[in-house]
């Protein structure tokens, strides 16, 4: 039977083992896959302001974005193919609560600048390379 | 209780139940809302009470984390606290800098980053609190008479999970980066070092309460961790799927996601085991309930549901939907939650003095909160599997979607209801104990005996 002292070298060993293999994987995925995946070339100034925008007034408490966040309101990585540039913008620079099917939105009420750079940074979002998420409907008549 | 300087981990328990007990209330405006009923939208804003739901519980398991280490490092090192004043300040400065992201939280100050939504300013004021603690931890462990094995896998989950914090500091233009970096706090504290820290307070549990030899108990509390580290490492590749990074990690986060499950069956069937083979002769029964409570829901919670949606496959479809809800209601209640209940149960009438052992309460506060929180998590399970079907299968359109699943979230409140209550019967038999005293000192050990 195993005993207290192998079963520790089972605990080192597996953990150092396992975590240096982590770190081989996670430096591989940030020198090759993010500069493949992401397009860094098109960060630019107002993708960057976008996504402050995006974190200073916590969007992911409601949506998700890359399929992470809130299950509130609607995933958003491919909101500017599937709505548009005017509606995003309009939904951004309104005064009241934009509420479609009555569940509503907090009215940020942003500028044009604002909401440009939100855009933008939906643009960013949405040509990034996400092995295939979100799935397509496979069902829809 | 052996030592006075444990009384301060009452403290902390205390100050975990209220948080707790705020945190419900914003559920229930977050499950109100999804029924439709958003009355409080100007006030308290949806991505508001989600960032004070899911604070409140980091804030609350890790009060209840630190509260336990104050109980246990003194006992397992033969030594009082080398520090008690400073353990009540950084009590004190920690609930103070959870009320200041709280109210930050209401006015719009925040980083919308999904559970770290803490503001920077405000994480170095969390760093220098995490150091305090750890600074009397480990003084006491070093200045102690012993050095066990249990004190040390403790000692070690919470020295990792203090450094695991900064990752989750560094700021990245690229959101994929962010992601990235996210998860190295997110998933390696709760499928990680936090199973360390819940197997060191599980084990002191089963030491003290089925009467096992320790070296037995010591030797399967290695293999759990080591099974912990060795699946739960590379199997935060399952949060790497659909971020923008490469397929390997479909590879390697599928199969060790698999294996994930094994840590917690091993820790269920270990508390189960332990508890057979034990003679029983601890008169504090609903602290043995919740400790097998906690070892076999988490298995179900965060094991099975988890394991559930975690193969890419599937996890193309339920990914960022309800499903993820379902899975992490039970995961974080079975596991973290259920052990912070079990220690404070168990430590209640050591504190105290008060042999408050098998009461109705303490049977109401069992058996409602288990049975509130399994049936919130199938309706939760049935509202997100019809999530995924209408809108990631037929296409229909997320509001459409929302309106169909209204219903399941009327379930969800009701059961909710039945969780609050249980939690309700919990509080009322904690302040049934009253206070900590030094009267109770040794207590523990005269209740064994005439057992």
């Amino acid at each position: 039977m195993l005993s207290k002292s192998q079963a520790r070298t089972f605990f080192l060993g597996g953990t150092i083992v396992t975590f240096a293999i982590f770190l081989g994987l996670s430096w591989n995925s940030l020198s090759n896959d993010v500069p493949k995946q992401t397009h860094p070339e098109n960060l630019t100034e107002q993708v960057v302001r976008g996504k402050h925008l995006w974190e200073s007034n916590n969007c992911m408490g409601c949506h998700t974005i890359f399929g992470e966040g809130a299950y509130y309101a609607p995933e958003l990585t491919k909101v500017y193919e599937r709505r548009g540039e005017a509606y995003i913008k309009a939904a951004l620079m309104s005064k009241v609560p934009w509420a479609p099917r009555g569940r509503k939105m907090v009215a940020y009420g942003f500028t044009d600048e604002q909401a440009t750079d939100l855009v933008e940074f939906f643009k960013w979002v949405g040509e990034v390379d996400l092995n295939g998420f979100p799935p397509k409907p496979e069902l829809k008549r | 209780m052996k030592y006075a300087s444990q009384k301060v981990a009452y403290w902390f328990f205390a100050a975990a139940i209220l948080l707790l007990s705020l945190q419900i209330v914003y559920g229930l405006i977050m499950g109100f809302a999804h029924m439709g009923y958003d009355g409080l939208h100007s006030v308290i804003p949806f991505n508001t009470a989600r960032a004070v739901h899911t604070n409140l519980l980091v804030v609350w398991i890790l009060l209840g984390f630190m509260g336990s280490a104050y109980y246990i490092i003194p006992e397992e090192a033969q030594q009082e606290l080398v520090n008690v004043k400073l353990a009540y300040i950084q009590l004190i400065s920690f609930l103070l800098v959870g009320v200041a992201a709280i109210v930050g939280y209401h006015l719009n100050y925040w980083e919308g980053r999904k559970f770290l939504e803490i503001p920077r300013p405000l994480d170095w004021l969390v760093v220098i609190n995490v150091l305090t603690f750890l600074g009397i931890i480990l003084a006491t462990v070093y200045k102690g008479k012993k050095r066990t094995t249990t004190s040390l896998v403790l000692t070690m989950g919470l020295v990792f999970a203090a450094l695991l914090y900064l990752p989750g500091m560094i700021w990245f233009d690229n959101q994929t980066m962010d992601s990235f970096f996210r998860w190295w706090v997110v998933h390696l504290w709760v499928e990680g070092v936090w199973e360390l820290i819940m197997g060191g307070i599980l084990a002191f549990l089963l030491i003290k309460l089925t009467g096992v030899d320790r070296e037995v108990i010591e030797k399967w509390l290695y293999v759990i961790v080591g099974l912990t580290f060795l699946s739960g490492i590379l199997g935060t590749g399952h949060h790497y799927y659909y971020i923008g990074v490469g397929k390997i990690w479909l590879i390697v986060g599928g199969i060790f996601s698999m294996l994930e499950p094994l840590a917690f069956l091993a820790m269920a069937l270990f508390a189960v085991g332990m508890y057979r083979k034990g003679e029983k002769k601890h008169p504090n029964k609903l602290a043995l309930y919740w400790t097998l409570g906690t070892a076999i829901l988490s298995f179900v919670g965060a094991g099975l549901l988890g394991m559930a949606h975690t193969l890419p496959q599937v996890n193309m479809y339920t990914h960022g939907t309800l499903v993820t809800a379902m899975h992490g209601h039970l995961a974080f209640w079975g596991a973290y939650g259920m052990i912070v209940f079990s220690f404070i149960t168990f430590a209640m009438p050591n504190l105290t003095g008060r042999r408050l052992y098998d009461t109705t309460y303490g049977q109401l506060a069992y058996w409602l909160s288990n049975i509130g929180m399994l049936g919130m998590t199938v309706a939760f399970g049935v509202a997100g599997v019809a999530q995924v079907y209408l809108e990631r299968k037929f296409g229909m359109e997320f509001g459409a979607v929302q309106q169909e699943i209204e219903v399941h979230f009327l379930v969800l409140v009701i059961t909710a209801t039945m969780f609050a209550t249980g939690i309700t019967f919990y509080i009322i038999e904690f302040f049934r104990f009253g206070k900590p005293t030094n009267e109770a000192i040794g207590f523990e050990e005269t209740m064994k005996k005439s057992n």
